[in-house]
């Protein structure tokens, strides 16, 4: 049987810009992704997700209220997080949001966990940094029980324990589709299967295929634990514009822009030109016309074996039409001529 | 074996470790790997990521490896089986990292170079430090052969010579060209913060950022 093959979209809501240039607000960029999912849905992409920050440059940082607006009109596009960032949210209350929009959308809620790559949540909602890796322990264990959908018992450390809580909205199919976002950490990846969800790496640089032995260590992690396997899924930044050059020529200084911020605060240098032109010729930002773009993404996800490709689109203050129109690239062109390019190899 | 070759003991089987010790074996070194964690809890982890390393406990691995690099979060320096690496070259790949390590001032004092302080701990040892600029991705695709065009540059700080020299043979071997940068106190310019971090440049580039 041929392998099934899932392409999404995912987005920050960064702001994006308008015809004029200017910034948009956040509320106007809430609803530019709400346009996106629209034409994604239409065009068939498989997936949209968003991801929470709580930064100036982005406009999400409820995705699963996002999500609900999209739920209520669009019909089979899957509706994600990229990612819940669980060890500053609370997983009972997690769950209950995603089982509402699984609700509203007829059972197309999905839900990526992970630590996120930001930790302003951390003291915005009251929760301590030292306590960083065992917060984000708890909580997958807790939400693990959680997602059986049945009464839990619970306790650990930092949340109050749960004694037979059963947890409400139930949702149709008895569970949500649960990932795990992974940044190259081994021990996140057999944390992911151990806990029996599926993976999806997130590669935001460098050549994909050093994610291979990772992909391997899943797999065996899996029959170590004797749970089943689930595809592999991916995670990468692009823009795809008509043209390669005009595609390199627009998105290099939005992706300097954005890369440049979130470096001045970590202390990394600033991007030069020609370390995002090595990103983009070997590396991991898929950049360029529909049939570049394409080959690489066919390229990533054979040399991991990936099921699932998800290209965050839109990074930087990118203007409100080109997204619209990468949407639309990826959707009725990138995603057919990546599916005609892994069946003509297989 | 290649028994003149020392045997590469890495603390730490994260990205950075992972990573180091690919390289190490690579290069043809026999190499021990070993977390904060049992060696049963890496063993998959090792055999898998890194084919041929033995993961071990860290106590052990401190005990048998020749040259142990540290790639554990800063902030669990103080768990480092100290006594074990007495007379011991130790390569500080670590740097402090807010996000891993929580406030800085809770470990080490405000304005010591994190590798001074890795040193007055490990007093017995002779700490070197390297492998702390670089991303682990780019290590992992920027290592290359001796002499090949555009091969990147490490940089190395520590006080005695001689174990300069040693980590600068490690650093060629796993695919670098090794930047005595002096002291060990002149490790601060590869922290965080610094125009070094997150350089993969060639040699003399990397020295004209460091030098300023």
């Amino acid at each position: 049987m041929a392998r099934e093959y899932i392409f999404g979209l995912d987005s920050f809501g960064d702001i994006a810009t308008d015809e004029a240039g200017k910034l948009m607000s956040d509320a106007a960029s809430i609803r530019l992704v709400i346009e996106e999912a629209k034409l994604a849905d239409k065009l068939g992409v498989d997936v949209i997700a968003l991801g929470e920050h709580h930064r100036s440059e982005y406009s999400i940082s409820a995705p699963d209220t996002v999500l609900a607006g999209i739920a209520t009109v669009t019909k089979n596009i899957k509706l994600s997080s990229a990612v819940t960032v669980l060890s500053s949210d609370d997983p009972v209350r997690v769950y209950q949001r995603f089982a509402t929009v699984d609700a509203l959308s007829k059972g197309r809620a999905q839900i990526i966990l992970g630590r996120g790559s930001f930790t302003e949540s951390f003291p915005l909602f009251g929760y301590d940094l030292r306590d960083y890796e065992v917060l984000f322990e708890e909580k997958l264990d807790l939400f693990n029980e959680v997602r059986k959908e049945r009464p839990v018992t619970w306790s650990g450390t930092k949340r109050a324990p749960l004694e037979a809580a059963d947890i409400y909205p139930k949702t149709e199919k008895g569970s949500i589709d649960t990932f795990v976002g992974i940044g190259g950490s081994p021990q996140s990846v057999v944390r992911t299967a151990a806990y029996d969800m599926a993976p999806i790496f997130a590669i935001i640089g460098g050549s994909p295929d050093r994610f291979a032995p990772y992909v391997e260590l899943y797999r065996r992690s899996v029959k170590q634990f004797g749970n089943p396997e689930y595809p592999i899924g991916m995670h990468s930044p692009g823009y795809i514009a008509e043209t390669d050059e005009e595609a390199v020529k627009k998105s290099f200084p939005l992706f300097k822009k954005a890369l440049d911020r979130v470096g001045e605060s970590r202390g990394w240098r600033p991007m030069t030109r020609s370390h995002f032109m090595s990103e983009v010729e070997n590396g991991s930002m898929y950049v360029g016309s529909p049939e570049t773009v394409a080959q690489k993404i066919a390229k990533a996800m054979q040399s991991i074996d990936a099921s699932r490709f998800d290209l965050v689109y839109g990074f930087g203050p990118v203007a409100a039409s080109d997204r619209l129109k990468m949407v639309e690239l990826y959707g009725s062109k990138v995603i057919p001529r990546v599916k005609e390019l892994l069946a003509e190899s297989a | 074996m290649n028994l003149e070759r020392p045997t590469i003991g890495i603390l730490g089987a994260g990205k950075v470790g992972v990573v180091l010790g690919q390289l190490a074996r690579r290069a043809g070194y026999a190499v021990m790997m070993a977390s904060s964690r049992p060696a049963r809890d890496i063993a998959l982890t090792v055999e898998t990521l890194v084919p041929g390393a033995e993961a071990k406990d860290a106590a052990e691995l401190a005990r048998q490896a020749d040259i142990v690099i540290l790639a554990l979060p800063l902030s669990s320096y103080k768990n480092i089986p100290k006594k074990q690496l007495a007379g011991k070259l130790v390569i500080d790949a670590m740097n402090y990292w807010w996000e891993v390590d929580g406030e800085r001032d809770d470990f080490i004092p405000a304005n010591q170079p994190s590798s001074l302080a890795v040193q007055e701990y490990l007093a017995d040892s002779q700490v070197v430090k390297a492998f702390n600029h670089m991303g682990y991705h780019d290590l992992h695709d920027e290592s290359r052969e001796a002499g090949e065009p555009g091969r990147k540059a490490i940089a190395i700080a520590g006080d005695e010579e001689n174990d300069v020299a040693k980590v600068a043979e490690l650093v060629d071997e796993l695919g670098f060209d090794p930047l005595a940068i002096g002291s060990l106190e002149r490790g601060a310019l590869l922290e965080a913060g610094q125009p070094a971090f997150g350089a993969s440049l060639d040699k003399a580039a990397l020295a004209k950022i460091i030098s300023g």
